[in-house]
């Protein structure tokens, strides 16, 4: 029975399509041709049957007709959610009410559940805007993906596409780092010999270059550049943290700030929502920048010595530290010892890389191992042996990972997960030592900064390919831009919030009264509860002599002593009580009334 | 005397002005309620009997026997009645039952108090019109039965109330009928306007009358009038001589009045001071005749002289008629200034002016002119001007002086508030208060500024009155944690966790494989270069550092040669250190206890706190319950559009500049009765329609319901 609705349905769709008229288009006429070519065969050869046909589906007609009349809605309401969709949009879960709830409190949660539910039912049906679907590289058979060369890829694909392989050669100011912004329209290249330069990577427009005559040892572009059309209206800056100090300067290459409370950085990262640069010194320190007031935030001593891998946490924007001694340290600017430690590598951590979700942390050391930690339990999921080490990673939107060992660019499927990997994804090689690797956000692009320059290496699957227009749009015009500052600026997040757990705001503090008062004078410096010192009053007629104000005084210290003990003793004595009443009890309870015959 | 009486007066009046006392009617007939303590009934005291009011019964013999047995066993039957309850009880029975009702009254507002609570959102003023489409009652409500069944039905509905071919006019129709056309609204606008701009300079023109000071022109306005007034009263005579009659019975009265009095006699204290005075001082002669003058006139008979305070009092100021007593409309009872001044005067000074206002004559003017500059000198010297004064001449006893004092003080605090409203109204209140006092052009002496009530009346309102500030006291509840015994940690081998197997990972573009072998030789490498620095002890050395610093210490209390021998390398014993060593409670296990390769900090994140929500609200009983109702986001980066406009909707929204009025009462009972009402039309209903007219009740409007019923029944059954 189930096998037969299926099939009806299918007719009557397939009846209701064509009984519908689709609007007449230029191509379908060569269709509609060709189907009127056939159709006099078909007529032809069931001619004798056709007449008797024409009468059946008249009179069915005529019977829908009626039915159609008294038939309801054959599907009502509204259109069922996919339960995986509705999964994705849950936040939390829900509450029961109690059995003996009250009345308001019952209210009170059902107006929630339901509000929420609502939220999220409407998140759902909304997802279906996001249609896009990224795609992988698939080999034939006994073909490795990883063989594939990119000059084959780009031939392989559309023009657009193809031009996103490049290479830059720049071998005379020694290897590249390298950021993308945000939108990923926006390339900041620099040198470790000088050289730093902005580029439209897309339209391989140069914005600015420059040297700025002194080593450079990260480059990161704080706002978004613009393209080419609006470039001189914005104010997008980048910073570089040079031989001694950070500096920031505009799009056009001109500095505006030279920030000498940060010396010797030699890594930086940018925490977009809270506006914050973060730095890790050669010198140990952790300095924390607020780029939308110029103020520094918060400067931590590590003691862990020189901080030369830095990553953070998109999730809750803290950020990691990997140090020499193969840990790995969390850290908050709200706090001067680090939030978690542990230990990942036998040898020096020589990179970090954090996942989008803020899930899995994966980390490469001196040791030559690759490990794939769980950073919400802080347990290692699995870890692989790479022969030549990882020099640096990066991991994409969609979770590739990219390995840079050696001259190799290795790409990595499926390492966020317990399974453990065998085999890259994607490789490349090149010219010069690898020193630095991100990820272009919202495209399938991994670019590499090396010794003889910069290469854009296509990586099918890399990039997310549905973007939030309000919050990242890599197409926003001129004026999209300006309202999107504006709007992150309101929205800033304090740096006070920044902790491990981010929706530790939504909590109930459950910290006692005490705790509070305390943290209360540590903040305030004085006791805002305090009792006022008792301050006699001046009295006249001589009685207001130095030796009268002490014994005043000491008076009301007796008094006040006095109540203390008879507090106590008032305390001690009911403790007594109880104690008491509760030895009576045990031993009324050991009594039974057979107690007496007992010898 | 007559000075004594005329103060006496005035103070009565002044009293009556401030207390206006209802005056008790005596009884003179019965009416339906008799009071007890007027009207008498013929035969008081005698006994009413049973048998006087139901002899009759007796007599009559429609009545059953057994009411008449029981009458008569009632009329045997020597019981008194029972004492009534006292008032304290009755009092509370009936404040018993008051509550009872009230509490019914105001609970039905209880429903929709609570409806109103509960509500998401409202919409104030309540209701609304609302200014889209119309309901369909709105629009039915021109609707008119035609076909005799919609007439039949309609009946059914309405019972006999409402006729069926009643025209009914549409709310705009009949708005349209009220309103007037626009000429005659013009015309009637025009016409206002001329009323308005009539009345206004007619008080303009009072106003500027009233402000003259120059008595003069008083003069000759009050002869004028005098003479208006004769004339008016020749052809009252003529054309209504029932007025006149009237107007000459007011007459008769006050000369009647002044007959009996015993004022204007020369017989009061200050006339037989002036008598005595009399003999050297011309001025003081001159006032006792004038007094004696002003009773002559006052008594004549043939030309009937007026001098009724109260018809004064009513009549105002400008119509009264006193063109009889000369002496007091001279004294110029419209000027208030002239009033307040000569209250004050000096005996001279008012002598002058009563003998000007005797001679009326036009010569004095010069001295008239200097008189009125001293008065008011004077008048700015004296400040409260409206008090009556207590001369000291006065031969009151001791008690009414008080009274009078007590009068003046209410009367300058009064004034006080008064003047505070503007000046225009103390003068006005002035002369209403100098109208009254005639007597006190004549009272001279002294004025008493402030008696001793009035200091008293000042000391109650200075008296600080000491505010007692409570003061809270602040009380912090100290809560005990107790935390289950420390447990011994588990060891945990470091190492094992840290050499998870690691997987080799094959490498296209790596030159050679790495064998086995090799690789065992890539680790023993490894293993020689990082041989000098153990990571993991000294991670564990860390661990078990900040552990250490985590644990509470130990307070150590215990003096060393304390009761026992002390010295150098003794140690104090095992009681001792048992106890006066001090431990405090473990804290709670770490986070990291099972963690063997990570340190988590165990300090608590004061930032956050601060922006943390430290106590539950209200309906909530446990955290988890309002942690999980805002745990979804209200912000329009994790919502829709909708669904963020739905959660941050406001609770109250008010229509700008619209009154919002308190609920009225029949705002909810109405819909109630109408409901109720619908249901009762449905029980006059026939079976038949009876249900169908209940299935559609459920969904439309009554009216509507009616016009469809039309459509149904039209169909053959």
């Amino acid at each position: 029975m189930a096998a037969v609705t299926p099939e009806v349905l299918t007719s009557t769709h397939v009846e209701k399509m064509k009984k519908k008229k689709l609007p007449k288009r230029y191509w379908e006429e060569t269709e509609k041709t060709d189907q009127s070519q056939r159709r006099p065969e078909e007529e032809q050869g069931k001619a004798g049957q056709n007449q008797n046909k024409s009468t059946v589906k008249e009179k069915s007609l005529k019977r829908k007709n009626g039915e159609s009349l008294e038939k309801k809605d054959p599907f009502p309401g509204e259109a069922p959610i996919p339960q995986k969709q509705l999964q994705k949009f849950q936040r939390g879960k829900k509450c029961k009410v109690p059995a003996g709830a009250r009345e308001r409190l019952k209210e009170a949660i059902a107006i929630s559940e339901a509000m929420s539910e609502h939220a999220q039912k409407q998140a759902a049906r909304y997802d279906l805007l996001l249609p896009e679907d990224a795609g992988f590289l698939e080999g034939d058979e006994d073909e490795d993906t990883n063989t594939i060369s990119q000059a084959d890829i780009a031939d392989a694909v559309d023009i657009t596409s193809g031009s996103k392989y490049f290479n830059l050669h720049l071998s005379q100011f020694g290897p590249y780092r390298l950021d993308y912004s945000r939108t990923g329209r926006n390339l900041l290249v620099g040198g470790k010999k000088g050289h730093v330069a902005c580029i439209d990577w897309q339209t391989k427009d140069l914005k600015c270059e420059m040297n700025v005559m002194e080593t450079v040892n990260d480059v990161n572009s704080l706002c978004t550049l613009r393209s080419a059309s609006r470039w001189l209206h914005t104010e997008a800056m980048f910073a570089v943290a040079q031989k001694r100090w950070l500096y920031i300067y505009d799009s056009k290459g001109v500095e505006l700030h030279c920030v000498k409370k940060f010396n010797d950085v030699l890594r930086m990262q940018f925490l977009p929502y809270h506006f914050l640069l973060a730095t890790a010194s050669a010198t140990g320190f952790l300095q924390y920048l607020d780029v939308s007031i110029g103020k520094e935030v918060a400067a931590i001593c590590t003691k862990m010595g020189r901080l030369d891998v830095m990553a953070q946490n998109p999730h809750n924007a803290v950020i990691h530290l990997g140090h020499p001694n193969g840990t790995v340290s969390l850290w908050s600017p709200n706090q001067k010892e680090s939030l978690v430690k542990m230990l990942c590598h036998r040898g020096a951590v020589r990179s970090l890389a954090v996942d989008k979700t803020g899930t899995y942390m994966v980390t490469s050391g001196l040791d030559r191992k690759l490990k794939v930690y769980d950073i919400r339990a802080f347990k290692p999921l699995h870890s692989c042996f790479l022969p030549a080490g990882a020099s640096c990673l990066s991991l994409s939107q969609r979770g590739l990972l990219s390995a840079a060992t050696g001259e190799i660019v290795q790409v990595y499927q499926n390492v966020l997960g317990s399974n453990p990997v065998s085999k890259p994804y994607m490789a490349h090689r090149l010219r010069g030592q690898i020193w630095g690797l991100a990820y272009c956000p919202f495209e399938d692009v991994l670019g590499i900064g090396h010794g003889e320059g910069f290469t854009s290496m296509i990586v099918p699957g890399a990039g997310e390919p549905n973007f939030d227009a309000l919050d990242t749009n890599p197409y926003r015009s001129h004026k999209q831009r300006q309202e999107w500052e504006v709007k992150a600026l309101l929205e800033k997040v304090q740096p006070e919030l920044i902790g491990l757990d981010p929706g530790q705001l939504s909590k109930v503090d459950q910290a006692s009264f005490e705790q509070r008062h305390k943290e209360q004078i540590e903040a305030l410096g004085f006791d805002p509860l305090a009792k006022d010192k008792f301050k006699p009053r001046t009295k006249k007629k001589g009685r207001s002599s130095a030796g009268a104000i002490e014994k005043r005084k000491r008076k009301v210290a007796h008094e006040d002593q006095r109540d203390e003990i008879r507090q106590s003793v008032q305390e001690r004595t009911e403790r007594e009580k109880e104690l008491k009443e509760k030895s009576n009890e045990k031993k009324l309870g050991n009594k039974s009334t057979l107690d007496r015959f007992r010898k | 005397m007559q000075n004594e009486n005329l103060v006496q007066i005035s103070f009565f009046n002044q009293l009556m002005l401030v207390h206006p006392r209802k005056k008790q009617n005596e009884r003179s007939e019965a009416s339906v309620q008799v009071s007890e303590y007027f009207v008498n009934a013929e035969g008081t005291g005698d006994k009413v009997n049973l048998s006087d009011l139901l002899g009759t019964v007796e007599k009559t013999s429609g009545a059953s026997n057994k009411t008449k047995k029981q009458l008569r066993n009632l009329q045997s039957s020597k019981e008194t009645l029972e004492l009534p309850l006292n008032k304290q009880q009755t009092e509370k029975i009936q404040r018993g039952i008051a509550y009872e009702k009230t509490t019914a009254e105001v609970s039905c507002w209880k429903n929709i108090i609570l409806q109103n609570q509960k509500a998401e959102q409202m919409v104030f003023p309540l209701n609304q019109e609302s200014s889209g489409p119309k309901r369909v009652e709105q629009v039915v409500a021109g609707w008119k039965v035609q076909t005799p069944l919609e007439q039949e039905i309609f009946r059914l509905l309405h019972g006999s109330r409402q006729p069926v071919n009643d025209p009914v006019l549409t709310p705009v129709e009949e708005q349209s009928l009220k309103a007037m056309s626009l000429e005659e609204a013009k015309i009637r606008r025009a016409e206002l306007q001329k009323a308005r701009a009539l009345q206004s300079y007619y008080e303009a023109k009072a106003k500027r009358e009233k402000k003259i000071k120059s008595k003069k022109y008083h003069k000759v306005q009050n002869k004028a009038k005098r003479k208006d007034f004769l004339k008016q009263f020749d052809e009252m005579v003529k054309t209504n001589p029932e007025g006149a009659l009237e107007e000459l019975k007011k007459m008769e009265l006050s000369r009647m009045e002044e007959r009996m009095s015993l004022k204007h006699q020369n017989s009061g204290k200050w006339a037989k001071s002036k008598a005595i005075m009399a003999k050297y001082d011309d001025s003081a002669r001159k006032a006792m005749q004038e007094q004696l003058q002003m009773n002559k006139d006052l008594t004549q008979k043939m030309v009937v002289p007026s001098d009724d305070e109260h018809e004064s009092i009513e009549e105002g100021l400008e119509t009264v008629p006193d063109f009889v007593n000369d002496p007091e409309t001279v004294i110029d009872p419209v000027n208030p200034w002239m009033r307040g001044q000569l209250t004050h005067e000096e005996p001279e000074v008012s002598c002058v002016t009563a003998e000007e206002v005797q001679t009326a004559e036009e010569e004095n003017e010069e001295e008239e002119i200097i008189g009125e500059f001293e008065r008011k000198r004077k008048l700015s010297e004296v400040v409260e001007e409206d008090v009556v004064e207590v001369s000291d001449k006065e031969e009151e006893d001791e008690d009414e002086e008080e009274d009078v004092s007590e009068f003046n003080t209410l009367f300058r605090l009064m004034r006080s508030e008064k003047t505070r409203e503007g000046s225009n109204q103390t003068r006005g209140g002035l002369n209403t208060a100098g109208e009254e006092d005639e007597e006190g052009l004549l009272s001279e002496g002294q004025i008493r500024v402030r008696s001793i009530e009035d200091l008293e009346v000042l000391d109650e309102v200075v008296e600080p009155r000491a505010i007692e500030e409570p003061s809270a006291p602040q009380t912090a509840a100290a809560e005990a944690t107790s935390e289950p015994p420390h447990k011994k940690k588990r060891e945990i081998n470091l190492k094992e966790v840290l050499t998870k197997e690691a997987k080799a990972v094959r490498l296209p573009f790596l030159p050679t494989v790495v064998d086995e072998e090799e690789r065992d030789e890539q680790i023993s490498i490894i293993k020689e270069a990082f041989a000098g620095d153990d990571v993991i002890s000294d991670f564990i050395k860390d661990k078990s550092r900040q552990e250490a610093a985590g644990r509470p210490a130990v307070v150590d209390l215990t003096l060393p040669g304390w009761g026992e021998w002390g010295g150098v390398g003794l140690k104090p014993p095992r009681w001792k250190r048992k106890r006066f060593r001090i431990k405090t409670a473990p804290p709670p296990p770490r986070q990291d206890q099972k963690l063997p390769d990570v340190i988590i900090s165990e300090k608590r994140t004061a930032s956050v706190a601060s922006h943390q929500v430290s106590q539950l609200p209200f309906p909530f009983q446990n955290t988890a319950q309002f942690e999980s109702s805002i745990r979804t986001p209200i912000g329009s980066t994790w919502n829709t559009q909708t669904v963020v406009k739905n959660m941050t909707k406001p609770k109250v929204v008010t229509k700008l500049g619209a009154i919002i009025e308190p609920m009225v009462k029949e705002d909810f009972i109405k819909s109630k009765t109408t409901a109720a009402g619908d249901l009762v039309f449905l029980s006059n209903c026939p079976k038949k329609i009876n249900f169908i007219i209940f299935f559609l009740l459920q969904t439309l409007s009554s009216i509507f319901v009616v016009s469809l019923l039309g459509c149904l029944l039209n169909v053959p059954t």
